[in-house]
């Protein structure tokens, strides 16, 4: 009855509206507030770190302020990394697509449940480290390894192959690493097709690699542009694989952040290297939202 | 005129269980036919077989005198409605109308035309350049059907293609495929649960359980003489009345009934007097003893465009009455009070629990 004791004389036209609206807004606080330890979490752990990254990449080895730090990475070395980094991640992404497509595509068609067990095949890797994976391809891939051994006994080389210490070995070992990554999403994605649009194709007249082709592959863009994205932006920070398989012979932008700081102890320019990584991911992911509209179809000639 | 469909003895078994059970049905060129059934009862299984989704385990099917039924699904060349419509949601209204015809090699002006003109048909046509994910459900409705009739297809398959529709634009949606179908006259096979979809567009019904075709004929014959009780049962409000039969004649709670047709040797099998709310006749003569029923009205309830007063019998079964909002010049009965019905012989029917 406030708004009677507000406004003395004049009819209650809304009655309890003041008292509705405050219980609507006070509901509103409390839901929002339940986000509160998270963000607390996130500001800790993800956007103070990253300011403080932000704030050394202005500062010379010496605690001087300085532009020097960027300045830097306009040298050929910086250049030639940068752009290998990004032939690298392309080459993986490009082999998880060509293995995964037909891995997911295989297992959307499947039972769920013949689907569920071989998944497990697909997330086993999860359960194991990075590192041990990695040493595990150096025995199989190196001159004396497992897989070289037996090409030798079974006569098919007389010296053996390098297959590691290179681009190859890398790249083989980095594909292993991120395949998950591209399967999931596209797994998922290739799932949500309901299987009457194949149909619809057939009823049509489309053959099966018509239907195929014009029908599924289209629908199933969206999962695997954003596997792509996934990968890719994965492989450009990675640095153990690299780092081990590689050789030397391969070099990664995580590599020179590693290199800035336990080789030179310079964390200005480690930090430096680290924003520009941030920013060219940030404008990737970006441009793969624009350039391929992965939420909707719609207007789509 | 193409479009002769024969289909002979087609079973196919999940199993233990019988979805199609030699089931023989020959359409007419022409000619609306609907499968009507309860879910699980095959009517969808036998819709899919004839698009070549689902394989039988034997039997022929022969449009026009040739067999089809080994055909793959994309060289069958019939036009379907899906029951969710499956417009490829990556393609606009006109490129969706447009696919079977870019896939048959039509182009350029020729696929504008015939595109513009299956459009035009389901009166598409201002929203061709739309994506179908900006459309409501009857507008893909719409776009579907275009998509189904654009490469003139021998024979329309419809799977439920109104279900997902509001109950308004169903009925309107039913005119319209009944006008459409006029025009074309492709023969159509069209797949529903709903009893009054098929009342309104068929020319004939075949009444689907149990994976095997349980009446096939016109919507009045359906209706009006159903061959079991699922049939009528499944069709219209229907009640059963239990008679008593001999070999002469039935009674019903002891007094004679006149049925529809002269009582005949087996007649004695057919338990159960169909009974319609809308076939009931309240008013008559009181010395008019055969037919009638004697009951008490329990409840009285005003529907809008109709009564409905439902009655219970001595036995307690009850029964509906249907009465339009034009009474004849007699009260409504109160709860309660002892009300008299007549069922013209015409109406009365009886059926067998199973035929």
């Amino acid at each position: 009855m406030t708004m009677v004791l507000n406004h003395p004389g004049i009819a209650d036209a809304e009655p309890n509206a003041d008292a509705l609206k405050r219980r609507g807004s006070r509901e509103r606080r409390a839901l929002a507030s339940l986000t509160l330890p998270g963000a607390i979490l996130i500001f800790l752990v993800l956007i103070l770190p990253i300011g403080w990254l932000f704030w050394l990449s202005f500062f010379g080895p010496s605690g001087e302020a300085t532009l020097e730090n960027y300045a830097r990475m306009l040298k050929p070395i910086y250049v030639r990394t940068f752009i290998s980094t990004f032939e690298v991640a392309g080459l993986v992404t490009l082999v998880c697509v060509l293995l995964g497509y037909p891995v997911a595509y295989l297992l959307s068609q499947l039972s769920e449940r013949t689907a569920g067990l071989l998944m497990i095949f697909v997330v086993l890797p999860f359960w194991t480290s990075v590192l041990v994976r990695t040493y595990a391809w150096l025995v199989l891939l190196q001159r004396t390894g497992l897989v070289n051994t037996w090409l030798i006994d079974a006569g098919v080389i007389s010296t053996p192959l390098p297959l590691v210490h290179n681009m190859l070995g890398t790249v083989i070992g980095m594909v292993h690493v991120m395949l998950p990554f591209l399967i999931l999403p596209l797994y998922a994605s290739m799932r949500a097709i309901d299987p009457v649009y194949m149909r619809a194709a057939a009823n049509c007249g489309a053959t099966p690699s018509q239907a195929f082709r014009q029908v599924f592959l289209p629908m199933s863009l969206p999962g695997l542009t954003a596997g792509i994205a996934l990968v890719f932006v994965l492989c450009l920070g990675f640095f153990v694989t690299p780092a081990l398989l590689g050789g030397g012979r391969v070099a990664m932008w995580a590599m020179q952040i590693a290199n800035n700081i336990s080789v030179y102890g310079n964390w200005g320019a480690a930090s430096a290297l680290g924003v520009v990584l941030l920013v060219v991911t940030a404008i990737i992911l970006y441009a793969f939202k624009r350039l391929f509209r992965v939420d909707t179809f719609e207007g789509v000639r | 005129m193409p479009g002769r469909v024969e289909i002979r003895n087609i079973k196919k078994a999940y199993g233990s269980f019988l979805a199609l059970d030699d089931v023989s049905l020959d359409i007419a060129p022409g000619e609306f036919l609907t499968l009507l059934g309860p879910s699980g009862s095959g009517k969808t299984t036998l819709l899919n077989v004839l698009a070549g989704f689902v394989r039988p385990d034997s039997g022929s099917i022969t449009i026009d005198g040739a067999e089809f039924l080994l055909l793959p699904p994309h060289k069958r060349n019939l036009g379907m409605v899906f029951q969710n419509y499956a417009l490829f949601p990556h393609m606009s209204v006109r490129r969706n109308v447009g696919y079977p015809l870019r896939l048959r090699g039509v182009s350029g002006a020729e696929l504008d035309r015939r595109v513009e003109e299956a459009l035009g048909l389901v009166q598409m046509a201002h929203l061709a350049d739309r994506g179908v994910n900006a459309l409501s459900g009857g507008q893909r409705q719409r776009v579907a059907l275009a998509r189904a009739i654009v490469f003139e297809p021998s024979i329309l398959l419809m799977d439920e293609p109104l279900s997902a529709l509001d109950k308004k634009l169903r009925e309107h949606m039913q005119l319209e495929l009944k006008r459409l179908h006029d025009r074309l006259g492709t023969t159509t096979v069209y797949v529903t649960h709903d009893q009054r979809e098929a009342l309104t567009l068929s020319d004939r019904i075949a009444v689907v359980n149990g994976g095997k075709i349980v009446q096939l004929g016109t919507p009045d014959e359906i209706y009006d003489r159903p061959k079991n009780k699922f049939v009528a049962d499944f069709i219209g409000e229907t009640r059963f009345l239990p008679v008593e039969t001999s070999t002469s004649g039935a009674l019903l709670y002891g007094r004679p009934l006149r049925t529809r047709d002269d009582w005949k040797d087996g007649d004695s099998d057919k338990p159960w007097l169909v009974i319609r709310p809308e076939r009931l006749r309240w008013k008559g003569d009181e010395t008019e003893t055969a037919n009638r029923i004697e009951a008490e009205a329990t409840d009285v309830i005003y529907q809008g465009d109709s009564y409905l007063i439902t009655v219970r019998m001595p036995d307690g079964i009850e029964l509906d009455l249907r009465r339009g909002p034009d009474l004849g010049g007699k009260d409504l009965p109160e709860r309660g009070q002892p009300i008299q019905l007549w069922l013209d012989r015409e109406h009365t029917i009886l059926v067998a629990d199973k035929s």
